[in-house]
């Protein structure tokens, strides 16, 4: 059992590297990107062309696709989130809906309905594991996994509070207005804020493609996942999308134990009565479960 | 050359006009004072110049070059600053952070954050202190604070005293007077009509949009003033409310 | 006399609208003989398309005039053929099981918005999401359904072809019909009101006193309820049940593709996106892959440039209002005249 709890424990590692990017992206920009999941399958799909077609191993593939995240990210943010957030806080919802849509067909009209792994491709480090005390094993690829998800939340951390691009985006997130008053470009800030999620997610998508398969439509259940971690972890610091994703992926090691098909509903059962809990102590005043800052200025 | 002149600028929000094609322009060095009622356009006229609002007609120069249609930031780093009504602090981060965002796109000078703290002392202790935990003289002295790391040319002050006690009030002045006396140039926004008359260079007072009354401080009686100020002059003054 | 023609008159419907009123009933009388005249293929066709009508009524209901942008409405999509499966086992005659199905989802709603409507903008959305993904693994479950493979509306087969057609088709017409004159009236009556109130602007509606969340609720319990019978209806159609294309949220994609064409938050648009769903699902429906491609970017191009679909542009640029939901101001006749940019009053 206590196995089991680690390798749960360890798998949270990849629910909140997907979750990160999605939490963050809403704080600073009040958008829920429902096209986040579809991203990160997207990135797993090209470091597996990058590795089928021409032999490029995924961790150096990565070199080439989290650039192209980041770049899309900067795209996204210009040219879809910022004219759509002007038309209200509804209308992202759909245009990154329709986004998703689009991805997803795409890469099934691109690659097929096959799934795919990128498990072939990273040697023995998809199977090799380290013997711990009381003959426990863990996977070499879930430690790195993990470790790669703790590093990623330390960075961005130390990044938003100590960096002047990470202030001029955490006062963004406050208030833009006030933001562009003392001298932050609040529009660069945002698209700076979108390619950084955008790289998170192709960490994610990479990791995703590594421990598991994939296939074109893949990119709901992540999103979900995603959003179930972020919620769980609660809103006050990227350290909660950890305990978030390791919740959430205890759960799913729980459900699994009970039922065959427990695995899943042992997770959205466990969002459910988080948010329950959250709903029902937190009474009428509840204004977010993502959000980081309150708005109101003085 | 006039540092910062503003010729009939025109600011709408939504049907209302808020400001209906103001001029004046200001010299280096100089304190003007605008003032007049609740809704008289100063704020917006304020904002406009700051580059918050995007005015409908007329320019604002500064140094003869034209800002009309440069973004708030872009301003900052052209020697605008912008102390905003209600103060505007970024409450999740600390006074230091505050300060230090200030410095975004600023010029070179001599403001850091040593010296803001220097300015106002009561600061210094709460330095690391998010600022949404702080008092409202505090608050105003950082929001002061962090216009200033921006080394501005033409400071912009809206209503610093709002909500402040006297005593806190005289003390965000005294700063202001050694800003004023180091030559800083600043347009100020202030209800207090006293306060601003003794404080500027020249006083504006504004109705409806419009420059009701233009002079120099010293000059202008205070009860010019209040005839502009609630739109008498053009009637006959019956009873000038006190 | 004199005094009243010159002040403005307030007025509910219009000449068109009066027409338009005829029309409507005209072309109901003429979809209700059609099965005479169509062939069973077009009798079909005919009948996914009032299903599509209904999909695209109910959403706009809840993103529209209640603000609640859900992507999870499959899940009562799902649930109302699910109801129907297990109430026709149970020995139900089925075409009573579709409207009792129905009514069970809209009784599951009730309790289901209590804890829903507390969440906000993307959260209701994307947690509406989780709901139908949850409760499609717990359909699975259930050994009448056998997992992904499904099972079979059977009872129905009891009917000859022609005859389950024709009433399938009717019971489609009839539904759409009375979902949409029920819209209708609500959007006329005094919870109208309160709908638009909380259209233009949530905060002040519940500072004026309106029950904002009471209307959103009603509002939640009657989408859910269209679509539970949009589903029974689709699986007395298909009659075979397997959860996966139940569950499925293109539903929902479908949904909000007709509603963002046709006119988010107009009565008349979410109908016209339907059509023009129909239309395009017909013409372009073979293509597959791409026909989705499109239907995607669609919203997108939508979303980011004609926000207000087409027939919120058209209620714009001609001031042109067939099923009036709202009252307006006429100016009397010497008066400059500007319907069509004035606000509906509230």
């Amino acid at each position: 059992m206590s196995n089991q709890i680690i390798q749960g424990i360890l798998l949270g590692g990849y629910y909140a590297l997907i979750a990160c990017g999605l939490s963050f992206m809403f704080s600073v920009m009040r958008i829920i990107n429902l096209a986040h999941g579809s991203l990160a399958v997207f990135a797993a799909f090209a470091l597996w062309w990058l590795a089928s077609r021409y032999h490029i191993p995924p961790f150096v593939g990565l070199l080439i696709v989290l650039p192209l995240m980041a770049a899309i990210g900067w795209a996204l943010q210009r040219f879809l989130l910022e004219r759509s957030a002007r038309g209200g806080t509804l209308l992202p919802i759909l245009t990154t809906f329709g986004l998703a849509i689009v991805i997803d067909n795409m890469l099934f009209e691109q690659f097929g309905a096959d799934t795919r792994s990128l498990a072939p491709y990273i040697g023995s480090l998809s199977y090799a594991s380290w013997e711990w005390p009381g003959s426990i094993y863990v996977g070499k690829l879930a430690v790195i996994m993990f470790a790669t998800a703790v590093i990623l939340l330390g960075g961005l951390q130390l990044f938003l509070t100590r960096t002047r691009l990470g202030r001029s985006i955490r006062a963004t997130s406050e208030d833009p207005d006030t933001a562009g008053l003392v001298g932050v470009d609040a529009r660069r800030a945002n698209a700076v804020a979108a390619s950084i999620a955008m790289v998170t997610v192709g960490l994610a998508g990479a990791f995703l493609g590594m421990r598991a398969t994939f296939d074109p439509y893949a990119g709901a259940p992540q999103l979900l996942f995603a959003f179930e971690a972020a919620v769980i972890g609660g809103a006050g610091s990227l350290w909660g999308t950890l305990v978030g994703g390791i919740v959430l992926a205890l759960a799913q090691t729980l459900g699994a134990q009970v039922h065959p098909q427990g695995f899943l509903i042992g997770g959205h059962a466990v969002f459910l009565v988080v948010l329950f809990v959250r709903l029902s102590t937190s009474g009428l005043g509840l204004r977010g479960l993502l959000r980081l800052p309150s708005r109101s200025a003085s | 050359m006039s540092l910062l002149s503003v010729e009939n600028l025109v600011v709408r929000h939504g049907l209302l006009q808020a400001v209906r094609g103001v001029s004046f322009s200001i010299e280096r060095g100089e304190t003007l004072a605008l003032v007049g009622a609740n809704g008289a356009g100063k704020t917006t006229l304020l904002r406009a110049i700051a580059g918050a609002h995007q005015p409908a007609a007329g320019r604002v120069l500064l140094d003869g070059a034209d800002l009309t249609s440069v973004p708030s930031h872009r301003r900052v780093g052209m020697g605008i600053a912008l102390v905003p009504e209600g103060r505007k602090l970024f409450v999740q981060m600390t006074v230091e952070e505050n300060l230090l965002l200030g410095r975004t796109a600023g010029r070179p000078g001599e403001w850091s954050v040593d010296k803001v703290l220097d300015m106002f002392p009561n600061l210094r202790p709460r330095r690391h202190a998010k600022t949404g935990h702080l008092s409202g003289g505090e608050q105003q002295a950082t929001a002061i604070g962090r216009a200033l790391m921006s080394n501005p040319e033409v400071l912009l002050l809206d209503e610093v005293s709002l909500g402040l006690s006297p005593l806190i009030v005289d003390r965000v002045y005294a700063a202001l007077q050694g800003l004023i006396a180091s030559g800083t140039t600043i347009i100020l926004v202030e209800q207090d009509l006293n306060r601003a008359l003794s404080v500027s260079d020249r006083v504006i007072c504004m109705l409806e949009g419009r420059v009701a009354l233009e002079g120099p401080s010293k000059a202008v009686s205070r009860d010019n003033v209040t005839k502009a100020y609630f739109g008498l002059h053009r009637k006959s003054p019956g009873s000038v409310p006190a | 006399m004199s005094a009243v023609s010159s002040s403005p008159v307030i007025e509910r419907g219009t000449m068109t609208s009066r027409i338009a009123a005829i029309a409507v009933a005209v072309i109901i009388a003429l979809l209700a003989i059609a099965p005479q005249f169509l062939s069973a293929g077009a009798v079909d066709r005919m009948t996914a398309l009032f299903i599509y009508v209904i999909l695209a009524a109910m959403w706009n209901a809840l993103a529209g005039f209640g603000g609640l942008v859900s992507v999870g409405q499959q899940v009562f999509f799902g649930l109302g053929a699910y109801f129907t499966i297990r109430l026709a086992d149970a020995g139900l005659n089925p075409f009573a099981s579709l409207f009792v199905s129905a009514i069970v989802v809209g009784i599951v709603s009730w309790p289901l918005s209590f804890f829903m409507l507390r969440l906000r903008n993307g959260e209701f959305a994307i947690g509406m999401w989780v709901i139908a993904a949850l409760t499609h693994l717990l359909v699975n479950l259930d050994r009448l359904v056998q997992g992904e493979t499904g099972t079979s509306l059977i009872s129905l087969n009891v009917y000859d072809a022609g005859t389950r057609r024709a009433t399938i088709y009717w019971l489609a017409l009839a539904s759409m019909t009375a979902l949409l004159a029920v819209l209708f009236g609500l959007l006329r009556g005094s919870t109208g009101a309160a709908i638009r109130a909380i259209r233009d602007n949530e905060d002040a509606a519940a500072s004026v006193g309106v029950r904002v969340t009471g209307t959103k609720r009603l509002l939640f319990v009657l989408a859910a309820f269209g679509i539970g019978v949009a589903g029974a209806l689709w699986l007395a159609t298909s009659i075979t049940f397997q959860p996966k294309t139940y569950f499925n949220v293109q539903w929902t994609a479908y949904m909000i593709f007709m509603v963002l064409v046709g006119g988010i938050g107009t009565f008349e648009g979410a109908i016209l996106g339907a059509l023009v769903f129909f239309l395009i699902e017909t013409w372009f429906g073979g293509t597959g892959v791409w026909y989705l491609v499109g239907l995607g970017a669609t919203a997108v191009l939508f979303s980011l440039f004609l926000p207000r679909g087409l027939w919120g542009t058209i209620e714009e640029r001609f001031g042109l209002r067939f099923l009036p939901v709202g009252y307006r101001v006429r100016l009397p006749e010497n008066a400059p005249s500007d319907d069509g940019t004035a606000p509906s009053p509230v």
